[in-house]
């Protein structure tokens, strides 16, 4: 009967598409978690699936907020994430998540506005200002005293942010949380906040796709993806009052100070640093989270292995897209840290 | 079913041996068996989905009751959950879908049920279902890149010049909001007024359409005053069932909207729906009461479209003969 | 003429046109949509789309093999679900039931029919993921499965109404006992009916993005086996379409069209060979 030639025809094609990628021998890892780092870690997890062929570590960009959920419940391998795990979520895990940074990146201001070429200056009450929904033109005072000479439009800003739980947000909201009192106490520091006023796009990817395609929009977003789309990011003014541009010497520079007194689960906050005049206000370090425990042998070996080679051979291909190395005193504890997997 | 106490079966001339088992299970009680399972399957799966709905979103029930429905706040870092932007916007963008799908669909009905040729009817009723089948991601994708600059750059600011003294048409013009979700849905659910439309307009006896022509009216007022008015019951159950579709959808108004959970006057801002808020932050809420709260937006969800569905069924069947089969799959 | 039969007879024209107008507007959209899919996607289709692997992220020479096969193999899955549960069900619906159950379980099919396809991927979320501590192709399968039972249930269910009772009655007359009639002469008679509806429910999931989000998540490389996560078309589409990488877009654009093309292609061969056309007929 027709109808049971079709369905086998469908279980043909199932046990086709089944067999013909057979698990047999191969070590098959998902992780999911920030978009912040996600072309570093594809780049990475496909530079070392050709190295070691019969290891395949899936991951998928969703947004900080997501890699810490899945992995609480136990959906992944494991996360990654740019906004530390907070003490309650750490709670909810059934081990012991640790902590390993694995590049330093940016949080820059990006905008489009067609009509001005010259790279236009930020100072964090003008983006307080900004995403409090305070300064709504783009050529409002706080703006135009920072940029003399540049014709800003008078067009409305069009404010992005995050939609999804995302670290980007949490760098981004922990610095404006230090330099603001009123952002402080009326949205505050997290993955996911109540924003005043913007747009929502989902991943770093979404933020970035609506700036580049809306006139007048600003929003966060990670340094690569402004490079890699030419979206034009403006620069910051540092505590020690240098506007600064994000790139990898002021980012490395942001980590400098922390890098000898990094706290053992390696959580630390490396925006607005004090002191530094070539430093980047808005930098931080993002982390895989990885637990502690595996009940799979395979996996652990292959998730320590990776993470070894992840400090070493997998640090020169940071600066090519734009994200700074782990300073050495960091790669050293966290060698140290790698033990503690079992 | 009865089977006669004595008349021959097929199994005597087949010559295989029966047991008494047989008679207790036999073949037809086993098949009847089998496809009761299978109907059963269904409830089944039905009914856990409702379980998992209620208890699941259990915490948050008890913690906001009746208040979640007024609050506008959506904080997940203060644990504070309303859903009220939501209903909003899923309510707004379907209303705007409505106003836009309900007149073409119904304009585009009558003209295939009264106007076109037999054959033009069947051709342009078999195009429009194919604009049914059209995925929602695929409605998206074009939303996106084709319809959204189109708002910011010619819809949008056309509107505020002309009509720009209404509160809802006012403020920045971002391309993205309200009122392009409203567009992409409208698009989206016009096939599923004019098929239904057009079938009830079909159900509504010759001799109608023939009495008031009779009497001297045109072809138009014969419409407009006797067969829409003979069919119009079946007309809103079309629209409820459109309206069912429209608060459903996700991933086309997901793209579109904006992903901003406010409640604003103006069409042109960006809001946020159930559905979008549901595909958005579904992966990564962390914390039992976020879960618990999106979830029980699932469930409001889920009770709107049961509830529209069913009274869009209950007015279709009660105007046309076939009434199920008049529905596009 | 007076004056107010001229306004009639203007407004009578006036108003026909305006309804062909909407209906030419419903229309021309579908047109519209598969013009512009070809126009943007077709430049972009080549063999490395159809072959590749994902790029790195930044990176250009990427294809989307792993959605292709991903979407087949989630498509096999939700067939192997929900058709044999569909058509014996709708057997039960037409040839078995009294009143009562078959009322409910029509009323539930159309129920579940309507809920909308995101909340099903929450449920497909905890029913299978959370248990089984993995995104996975079953999971996916299942959420899109769950989505093809009801219209096949009724689909069946009706065309095997259709089957005249003379059929019935001389499959009886030879001695066929129930099942036998069934089997062998009411679901042959019915058989190119229900295969419409079959192949029309899958032609619809196989757009399906939202139950995908959380079931079946995504991968970046194959997929072995079931029990993983996996790529599929419309989840990267999306995806791709709200990320900002130019590359990202065009192959956007061009599995929007491979996805379109397959759905349209299915609906029409479906609708016209199968059935004849006889479902548009104007009475």
């Amino acid at each position: 009967m027709r109808i049971v030639k079709v369905l086998c025809v469908f279980a043909v094609l199932l046990a086709l598409g089944t067999v013909a990628i057979a698990e047999g021998g191969q070590v098959l890892l998902n992780a999911a978690g920030a978009t912040f780092p996600y072309p570093m870690y594809s780049k990475w997890f496909d530079v070392y699936r050709q190295s070691h062929p019969n290891v395949q570590i899936n991951y998928q960009s969703i947004g900080s907020g997501g890699g810490i959920r899945q992995l609480i419940d136990k959906t992944v391998d494991f996360g990654a994430s740019d906004g530390p795990m907070t003490d309650d979520q750490l709670k909810q895990a059934s081990v012991p998540i640790l902590h390993f940074p694995t590049v330093l990146g940016a949080d820059v201001p990006s905008y489009n506005l067609k009509g001005v070429t010259a790279e236009l200056n930020f100072t964090p009450e003008a983006l307080a200002g900004i995403f409090l929904g305070k300064i709504t033109k783009w050529n409002d005072p706080a703006l135009v005293s920072a940029n003399p000479g540049v014709n800003l439009p008078k067009d409305d800003i069009v404010v992005v942010h995050r939609s999804d739980g995302s670290g980007t947000t949490y760098i981004f909201t922990d610095y404006l949380s230090k330099i603001s009192p009123e952002w402080n106490t009326k949205v505050g520091k997290a993955t996911s906040v109540n924003w005043p006023v913007g747009l929502g796009g989902k991943g770093n990817e979404g933020v970035a796709g609506l700036v580049e395609q809306t006139p007048g929009a600003m929003g966060y977003i990670e340094l690569i993806y402004a490079v890699q789309n030419h979206i034009a990011y403006g620069k910051v003014k540092n505590q020690a009052g240098v506007f600064v541009k994000a790139d990898l010497a002021s980012v490395s520079a942001a980590a400098a100070a922390v890098a000898k007194t990094m706290p053992a689960d390696f959580r630390v906050s490396i925006t607005d640093p004090a002191g530094n005049k070539a430093a980047y206000p808005i930098a931080s370090f993002t982390w895989l989270l990885i637990p502690s425990k595996f009940t799979d042998a395979t996996k652990r070996e292959t998730v320590k292995d990776f993470l070894k080679w992840m400090m070493t051979d997998g640090q020169s291909y940071c600066e090519a897209l734009s994200y700074a190395k782990l300073p050495k005193d960091v790669v050293t504890k966290e060698m140290k840290a790698i033990a503690s997997i079992q | 079913m009865a089977t006669t106490p004595n008349a021959a079966t097929p199994e005597d001339f087949a010559g295989s041996s029966r047991t008494s088992l047989r008679h207790t299970f036999g073949a037809d009680e086993v098949a009847h068996l089998i496809t009761m399972i299978a109907a059963a399957t269904l409830l089944l799966i039905t009914v856990l989905l409702v379980y998992q709905l209620w208890v699941l979103s259990a915490e948050s029930r008890a913690k906001f009751g009746w208040s979640f429905f007024v609050t506008q706040t959506w904080d997940p870092v203060s644990g504070d959950f309303g859903a009220l932007p939501f209903v909003y916007g899923t309510l707004v963008t379907s209303a705007i879908a409505l106003v836009i799908a309900v007149p073409l669909g119904v304009g585009g009905a009558i003209f295939l049920a009264e106007l076109a040729p037999p054959k033009i009817s069947s051709y342009l009723t078999f195009v429009s279902d194919l604009l049914a089948a059209v995925p929602s991601v695929i409605y998206g994708l074009l939303g996106v890149f084709l319809l959204v600059p189109i708002m910011r750059t010619t819809v949008q600011p056309a509107l505020k010049a002309t009509l720009g003294f209404l509160p809802l048409f006012q403020g920045p013009s971002y391309g993205i909001g309200f009122l392009t979700a409203g567009i992409v849905l409208a698009i989206m659910i016009v096939p599923f007024v004019l098929s239904v439309s057009r079938e009830v307009l079909m159900a509504v006896p010759r001799d109608q359409r023939e009495a008031a022509l009779g009497l001297g009216a045109t072809k138009w007022e014969s419409t407009w005053k006797v067969v829409v008015p003979a069919a119009r019951i079946g007309i809103f159950g079309s629209v409820f069932l459109a309206m069912a579709r429209a608060l459903g959808e996700t991933m086309a108004v997901t793209m579109v909207i904006g992903n901003n959970p406010k409640i604003a006057a103006s069409l042109f801002s960006p809001g946020y729906s159930i559905a979008s808020v549901l595909a958005n932050e579904f992966s990564e809420a962390t914390g039992n009461l976020y879960l618990s709260a999106l979830i029980e937006l699932g469930l409001v969800l889920f009770l709107l479209t049961f509830i529209l569905n069913g009274l869009a069924r209950l007015l279709i069947v009660l105007t046309t003969s076939r009434g199920s089969g008049v529905l596009p799959s | 003429m007076s004056a107010r039969l001229i306004w009639r007879k203007s407004l009578n024209v006036f108003m026909l046109s305006m309804t062909g107008l909407c209906a030419l507007i419903t229309v021309s959209a579908l047109f519209f949509i598969l013009g512009y899919l070809v126009y943007n996607g077709g430049k972009d289709l080549s063999w490395n789309f159809f072959t590749k692997l994902p790029a790195p992220v930044g990176e250009t020479g990427g294809g989307m093999a792993n959605a292709i096969i991903g979407s087949l193999k989630l498509l096999g899955l939700a067939a192997l679900m929900g058709v044999p549960i569909g058509l014996l069900g709708g057997v039960y619906l037409a040839e078995f039931g009294g009143k009562t159950i078959p009322f409910i379980v029509r009323y539930t099919a159309d129920l579940l029919n309507g809920v909308p396809s995101i909340v099903i991927g929450i449920f497909a979320y905890a029913l299978v993921v959370m248990p089984m501590h993995h995104f996975s192709t079953l999971a996916g399968g299942f959420a899109l499965g769950i989505m093809v039972i009801p219209t096949v249930i009724r689909n069946t269910e009706s065309f095997l109404r259709d089957v005249p009772r003379t059929m019935r009655e001389g499959a009886f007359a030879l001695g066929a006992n129930k099942w036998r009639m069934i089997a062998t002469v009411v679901l042959p008679a019915a058989s190119r009916g229900i295969l419409t509806g079959v192949l029309l429910a899958l032609a619809r999931v196989a757009g399906e993005t939202a139950p995908l989000l959380f079931t079946a998540f995504g991968n970046r490389f194959w997929s072995p086996g079931l029990n993983q996560p996996t790529s599929s078309l419309p989840v990267v589409i999306y995806t791709y379409a709200t990320g900002p990488y130019e590359d990202w877009h065009q192959q956007a654009w061009a599995a929007g069209l491979v996805l379109l093309g397959l759905v349209l292609l299915t609906n029409i061969l479906v609708r016209v060979f199968l059935t004849g056309g006889s479902a548009y007929e104007r009475t």
